[in-house]
């Protein structure tokens, strides 16, 4: 279970304190949750909460009974994270390497967390691709790499930011029946409004503060009336 | 140092794919040693043979070599033009053909040798060192950063330099540089935070 306890974060600016993240107190138990909401409503900061990547400044983000400022590697190591930018994420020169790199930690014989790198490329498609440069993959496969590459990990929670707004339609389905498929719980950040209504809950940001909570199709409705508004 | 260099590892079963990666890192590095030791021009000239030799061997397409090669060019014609200038012919040969040699014997070295067995040897290597503080583990991520930087970097460059051509400032040294900088600095801070993420370098 993923919890945020009164949570609220803000950074220094030279005109004062920004706040990223008003106070937010809520649950996540639901295994397909959305985050919607307008460019720079606070999506992305939630997300990155729930992996430690952002700290929270005030409160308390817990993956479990993990603290994801007290325990770090250990939430790292339980919340997976996806970037809508795949180029970032691929470091390594070829599709085999990046997501051994994922296995270097847990697996230290070469040839035993080469051969587990392959079953992973073959689990999503690019079993085929093992030695090809990331650098020569279309956007779809780069994407569905830095998946394998965060899988590789064997996360319990997969926290997924906007991973379908660089891809076309053909990928975007690609990439989203291969999340909606996994048996991780999933918190997917999205404009696609068609992928947030196949989710069990959403949340609607707006303005840094959690407006609405609920299903998706009332959560939808929320957030197109709040767009509609003059 | 072109992308061809350092992302060109082709599978293959040659001798050269089956030797490990530490002593064959050592193999090029006693290499360099001796063609720089070995003097003259017609050494240099069979050094280069030997490395043109082994991309035969292990079947680099030679537009791969000839692409990983263009951007030693300008160095080419400028230490050649120096070293005629200086010392004459016999030595320009030498010198350039030991820099080619050992640059298409680089090319072979990636080639044959993945970069997650690249690590392992660095990691073993750097072992004895744990007792004075050092973490092979993390020497080798900054080492595998570094390898997988540059495309990235030579890819935002491309990127930088047509958006100020579509904007017709290629000429704006500002208009480059600028852009280019803060654009590979949030690369970096975006490949960090993926490292972060993926739980890579907690340890």
């Amino acid at each position: 279970m993923l919890r945020l306890d009164r949570v609220s974060v803000s950074v220094g600016t030279p005109d004062g304190d920004l706040v990223l993240l008003h106070r937010t107190t809520l649950s996540i138990t639901e295994r397909r949750v959305a985050l919607i909401g307008g460019n720079g409503s606070g999506k992305s900061t939630f997300a990155r909460l729930l992996n430690g990547l952002v700290e929270p400044t005030t409160g308390r983000v817990t993956v479990g009974d993990l603290d994801t400022v007290d325990d770090g590697p250990s939430v790292r190591r339980a919340v997976g994270f996806v970037f809508t930018d795949p180029g970032a994420q691929l470091v390594m020169p070829t599709c085999l390497e990046d997501v051994a790199l994922s296995l270097r930690r847990t697996v230290k014989d070469k040839r035993e967390r080469l051969r587990q790198a392959r079953a992973i490329l073959d689990g999503i498609g690019l079993g085929d691709k093992a030695d090809t440069t990331v650098h020569a993959l279309s956007g779809g496969q780069k994407q569905m790499l830095a998946l394998a590459g965060v899988l590789a990990t064997d996360p319990q929670v997969l926290v997924a930011d906007e991973p379908t707004t660089l891809l076309d339609l053909r990928n975007t389905r690609l990439v989203a029946d291969r999340l909606f498929a996994l048996p991780q719980q999933l918190v997917l950040v999205t404009h696609d409004l068609d992928l947030a209504a196949r989710c069990d809950r959403a949340l609607v940001i707006d303005e840094a503060r959690v407006v609405f909570d609920g299903r998706p199709d009332d959560a939808i409705a929320h957030y197109r009336a709040s767009v509609d508004a003059p | 140092m072109s992308p061809e260099l350092i992302s060109a590892y082709r599978p293959g079963s040659t001798l050269l794919h089956r030797i490990p990666a530490g002593p064959k890192l050592g193999l090029l590095a006693a290499y360099g040693v001796v063609t720089v030791v070995a003097t003259g021009p017609w050494t240099a000239i069979g050094f280069l043979a030997f490395s043109l030799a082994l991309v035969v061997w292990v079947r680099i397409p030679w537009r791969t070599a000839v692409r990983a090669l263009r951007p030693l060019l300008l160095v080419v014609v400028l230490v050649t033009a120096f070293q005629v200038w200086q010392r004459g012919w016999p030595a320009a040969i030498h010198v350039v053909g030991d820099l080619l040699a050992l640059f298409v014997a680089a090319l072979v070295f990636t080639a044959t040798t993945r970069i997650d067995a690249l690590l392992d040897a660095i990691v073993r290597g750097l072992g004895p060192f744990r007792r004075v503080g050092v973490d092979p583990e993390k020497v080798a991520l900054a080492f595998s950063l570094m390898i997988g930087a540059i495309p990235g970097v030579m890819t935002i460059a491309r990127e930088t330099r047509d958006a100020a051509k579509a904007r017709g400032l290629e000429r704006d040294p500002r208009a480059l540089l600028v852009p280019m900088a803060i654009r590979t600095v949030a690369h970096a801070y975006d490949t960090g935070a993926a490292l972060h993420a993926r739980g890579i370098g907690d340890d």
